[in-house]
This record gives structure tokens, sequence and C-alpha cells, in this order.
């Protein structure tokens, strides 16, 4: 016990005397959650538009009042011609253009038909589907209010999205966060440390003492472990009041499941470390194994149930998967244990088959 | 019982044989030298009597306990300094002794007895980072974590490589000192005068053991004339020596180049050829055999 004291405080001065290290470890959560919320996201404000306005009533003016009035567009120009909007959508000025066609006011209140003509730019279809999907709602309740509520025949669709109403991106990028930089602190950063001691030949030190495997791989995995919960920490609370993300569950429950995802990352770090001879192998082998398909493949980028089957299959291995489940139903839905043991078991499962094949590769002596 | 035992010990890695079916045995608390070049194999041999690798073949045993089955018994009671400097370099020097001494369950205090001499002359710097001490200083600091926790066996691979002349001096009377404690050292050089340094010597080459004595009678067993040779123009000397009739061996050793001639060469003979090469300014003295002298000889 004395040893493995004494084993946790040398690593602590490695970690606290490594002060780059520290700075990007700490300093990481932090400017990741910031990209993420501010330059990474969905959402938009001021999106620019144009109008062409080939009727000049007063119905046709209302409606791009209506429309500038909502913050998310931003009015640039109002080209004469389609000729000229072709010109700033090829510039980029323009990401979405709005045509109303001539004798707009007359043709809607004889109940004729009258169409508007939406073009966005289709080079970012995420952005554009987005922009369509807004203005058409903003039209949608403008025809409704001046025809005097909804025509006879029509379907009126109310839409509802729970757990997140007003689609905030930070609802899911908070959690993702969590998951990445726990993945690179307790895997990236433990198989890194391992991979060290092996180069720099102390391992060799080590071994010829009568430090058990055991006591070693602990005493080098406990730090990581307080660095991974602090970050978890600072996350959640940016999250919190930053992003308003709330936690609608118990906290409890929210840090049982860190520590238990802290724990298989650790594990696969160890797991990375038995194979790897040196850092540079250790860093490879996780950001390529760990890093890139748990950002794309978690679920935490792309949906999961779009993804073709083999995606579908490896995202099942992946613990971020399962991880970012557990911290949307707590977070967001609030659910307890009876929902959510599922996912907790599969990590659970995984921690302790990658401590057991760590615990076979070990080697107590070496090449 | 014997420090430590060595018999017929074989390790090869792919295709390279780094030890050859060695033996030998070193007896408790004794000074034991292994001289060779790089590449002889005495890394390899340190790491299969630390228990760090597990020979082809053959066995061993350290202070009594088998290198493969007792490996656990091993590593508690051995000290090992590894050939490249091993320690923490972000750790201080009191850190790295703290913590060596406390993963063997073992104070500073309880034996300071034994690295009193070596500690006392890095105590100046004890808060200094260990990766921003000086060679020697470096050394030092690695011999006392090594000896920390009084070790039965005391492994030191190539302890003054890298190392100024007069810390190596340094270095050797501390060793010296370790007698008193009854600890078993087995150490390694590619330094030929350090020889005389050990009890008894190996001198290694490429896996095999050239030859295995006191320094003083291998050195004595050496019987050819030998001869320290020297003039204006020393490499063509080299060159025309080598052709000479007379000579078996001839190799550069320092300001001087030694010739190893056939029995009942006289001195007259050599000057006389080495005349006759146009050589001038040619001075020739007989000369005491070194280590390295042997060692050349039966390369």
């Amino acid at each position: 016990m004395r040893s493995f004291l004494a084993f946790v405080r040398k690593e602590f001065y490695h970690i606290l005397r490594d002060t780059r290290t520290l700075l990007i470890i700490l300093g990481m959560p932090i400017a990741q959650v910031l990209i993420f919320g501010y330059a990474v996201t969905n959402e938009f404000r001021n999106a620019p538009i144009a109008v062409i306005d080939q009727s000049h009533d007063e119905l046709s003016r209302e409606l791009i009042n209506e429309i500038t009035a909502t913050g998310y567009f931003n009015l640039i120009e109002q080209p004469p011609t389609t000729d000229q909007l072709d010109a700033l959508f090829r510039s980029g000025d323009v990401k979405l253009g709005i045509i109303i066609p001539p004798n707009f006011e007359e043709d809607f209140f004889r109940q004729k038909l009258t169409s508007l003509q939406l073009v966005a730019d289709g080079s970012d279809p995420n952005y554009a589907t987005t922009l369509i999907n807004y203005s058409t709602q903003i039209i949608g309740s403008f025809q409704q209010r001046y025809a005097g509520g909804p025509a006879r025949y029509q379907i009126g669709v109310e839409t509802q999205l729970v757990y997140n109403p007003l689609l905030i991106n930070a609802y899911n990028f908070i959690p993702g966060v969590v998951a990445i930089i726990l993945l690179l602190i307790s895997a990236m950063m433990t198989s890194l440390t391992i991979a060290k001691e092996k180069e720099m030949g102390t391992m060799d030190l080590l071994l010829v003492s009568p430090l058990s495997p055991v006591t070693i791989i602990l005493g080098k995995v406990t730090p990581y472990v307080f660095l991974a919960m602090i970050n978890a920490i600072i996350i959640l609370v940016m999250g919190y009041f930053i992003f308003e993300v709330p936690v609608v569950g118990s906290l409890v429950l929210l840090f049982a499941f860190c520590l238990l995802y802290v724990l298989t990352a650790l594990s696969l770090g160890i797991f990375i470390s038995t194979k790897a001879a040196s850092q540079q192998a250790a860093m490879m082998g996780s950001l390529f194994t760990l890093l890139m398909p748990s950002m794309l493949l978690s679920g935490f980028i792309f949906p999961i149930d779009s993804m073709p089957w083999p995606l579908q299959q490896i995202s099942k291995i992946i613990p971020a998967t399962y991880f970012i489940e557990l911290l949307k139903g707590v977070m967001l839905k609030g659910l307890g244990r009876e929902f959510l043991w599922q996912p907790a078991v599969v990590l659970a499962g995984m921690t302790i088959v990658l401590l057991l094949l760590s615990w076979v590769n070990f080697k107590v002596r070496t090449k | 019982m014997n420090g430590i035992e060595v018999e017929n010990i074989s390790k090869s890695f792919g295709d390279t044989l780094a030890l050859d079916a060695l033996s030998f045995k070193v007896a408790q608390g004794e000074r034991f030298g292994l001289l060779g070049p790089d590449g002889a194999g005495k890394s390899t041999l340190f790491k299969i009597l630390t228990t760090l690798l597990l020979p082809d073949a053959g066995r061993a045993t350290v202070a009594g306990w088998d290198i493969d089955k007792d490996f656990k018994e091993i590593r508690r009671h051995v000290g090992y300094m590894p050939g490249k400097f091993s320690l923490y370099q972000d750790l201080s020097v009191s850190e790295n002794l703290n913590f060596f001494a406390t993963i063997f369950g073992t104070t500073i205090k309880a034996n300071y007895h034994l690295i009193k001499p070596i500690y006392e002359q890095i105590e100046p710097f004890r808060d200094r980072r260990a990766g921003a001490l000086s060679g020697g200083m470096k050394q030092k600091l690695a011999l006392c974590c090594a000896l920390i926790h009084q070790p039965k066996v005391l492994f030191l691979d190539e302890p003054t490589t890298g190392v100024d002349a007069v810390s190596r001096d340094e270095f050797w009377a501390m060793l010296a000192q370790l007698k008193d404690a009854g600890i078993t050292i087995l150490v390694s050089t590619p330094y030929m005068d350090e020889a005389e340094r050990c009890e008894r010597v190996a001198l290694l080459q490429t896996g095999k053991i050239l030859a295995l004595d006191r320094p003083q009678t291998i050195v004595g067993n050496f019987t050819e004339p030998l001869w320290a040779i020297r003039a204006d123009n020393y490499y063509q000397l080299l060159l025309d020596l080598r052709k000479a009739p007379f000579s078996q061996r001839v190799e550069v050793f320092g300001e001087f180049l030694h010739l190893t001639a056939r029995p009942a060469t006289t001195g007259e003979e050599i000057t006389t050829y080495a005349e006759h090469c146009g050589h001038g300014n040619i001075l020739l003295k007989p000369a005491e055999a070194t280590i390295e002298d042997v060692f050349l000889a039966l390369m």
C-alpha cells in the first residue's frame, strides 16, 4: 500500500511538472466545448437571404417584414431579376432566395392558388434544409393568419420535439464532448504514460522490484481517473452555465456512469499500452482505433440509425456509443437505473474483457 | 553459495546469436567484471540475470535463486543499473531516491550507511531534477537508487560509459568500498583499463568468453614479446610493420604502436626493418602487456 501511494505521488509529479501536457489536458475540454458550441453548429442566425418581389403589393411587403422580423434571416439585397440572384448564389453572398410571383395579393385573396418559390444553396445540404424548413414554417403561419384560420380540408400539422423542444445543439454536443475528452484522457494519456516508462527504460527498473504488475498499472492510472473526472465536471458545468444544458436526472447516477466510462477507457488505454512499445505507437494506436471512430460512429456527429449496416455494427463495439446513450438518458430524459442498466452492463462487460486481455498481455519480462 | 552461477546460457535474437553457451560463477561478495566491446552480449546477459529476459537455453541462479522459477525473489533482492540512464528525469535527486526506497519497502534512513559515501557527493543537488545532473552525478544517483534496498547482488551495466575520467575513478573507488557490505557485484565496461578494478574479469566477444581470471593473471599469461614503437609517419609505419616477416600483430595504442613479434625477434631487427622502409625518428622500447593487448590477441 505504501509503495502504491508512493507510485501515485510520483505519477502526480510527472503530470504536474509537465506543464504543457497539463495545459492541454485542462484546456482541451474548454476549447472543445467552445468550438462545438459556437463554431460547429446547425443553429443559425442572420442567414443572408435575397427576396425577388415581383408583386410589390401590400401583402408581399407584409410577408417580407414577417420573415426578416424573426432575426434568423438577414435580407441583404432585393435583386429585381432572377439572373442577379444566380450571381449572388455563385458568390456565396446569399444562402436562400425567396421569389414572390406577380399579382401575389390578388391571387391570395381571391382564394386562387398562389405559390412562392424558395431557392436554397444546396452545396451545404444540412444548412439548406434547415433554412427551407424555417422559412416554410414562417410562411405557413403567415398564410393561416391572413386566410383567417386553416382552410377547410387542410391537415394542420403541429410538431413537438420532446427532450429538446428548441432543437438546441448543445444538448447533443455536450454529452459528445464529455465522451471524447474522457476517452482522450483516460485511454490516450494512460497508454502514452505507460509507453513512456518503456521508452525511457524505467519500466525495466519497475519490473526488477517487488512491485506487482497490478500495482504498477493501478499506480499509473489512478491520477488519470482524477483528471478525467475533473474534466467531466468542467464540461458539464460549462454546458449548464453557458449553453443551459440541464441535468434532469440524478447527479449521482451521472457521475457513476462517468466513472464507469472512465474505467472502460482506462482499460482500453492499458490494453493499447501492452501492445505498444513506444509513445508514438501508443499515440497512433489510440488516435486511429479510438478517437476517430468515437467521434464519427458513436452517434455524436452522425446519427447511428442512418448509417449503413457494417458501420452500425462497428458503432456497437465503441464504448462512447453506450456512454452517450447513458449521458443523454440521465441529463435530458431524466431516466433512472431501471431504464439504463443495459448500456451500463455493456460498458462494464467491455471493461472486464479489456482488463483480462491486458492481464494476459502484460509482459513481466521485456524483449 | 555463489552470488551468480551461469550454466550454458544461450540467447539469440532472430539470426543473431547474442550469447553462446556462456558459463561462469561469481563468488558471493566478489566484484566481477565483464569486459567486451559493444555488441559482445553484455547487456543481454544483464537482462537475463535480472530476470527481464528468458534465455533460449541453459540455466542460471542469482543469490541461489533460479532466474526462471524464482524471478520474484530475485527482483526483490537485486539492484540493477541499466546501461542507459533510467531514472525519472523530472523528479529531483531526493524524490528519485525516496521513490526507489519506498517501492522496495524500505527507507533512505534504514540503509543510509550503504549509500553515505556516494550520496554525500550528490547531496548538495538533492532538489535538482535528475535530468539536469551531469553524467557523473547521474551515475552516482543511479548507483544510490540501485543500492538503497541493500541488495544481495548488484548489476551495473556499463556504469562508467559517458562519464569523465575523474568521475570514473571515483565510481570504482565507491564500488571497492562496497566490498565490506558483502554485496556481489557484476559490472560491465567497454574500457579495458578498468579491468584491474575488478577482482576477476571475463573477456566477452560475440557472446563467448575468451578469457576469465584475475586481471593480473590474464596479463601474466601473455608471454609473447611486445614492443612499443613510433616514428614520424605513424600510419605508414603501421602499414609497413604489418607486412614485416617478424610481426604477428600490430595495433594502434595511443602515441605508440604495439607490435607483437614472433619469439626471438630482436629490437635491432625491427629498427633495421623500419629504417629500411625509410622511417625517421624511430623510437622502440619493450612494452608491458595490458588487458587490451590480451583481448586483441585473443580476438
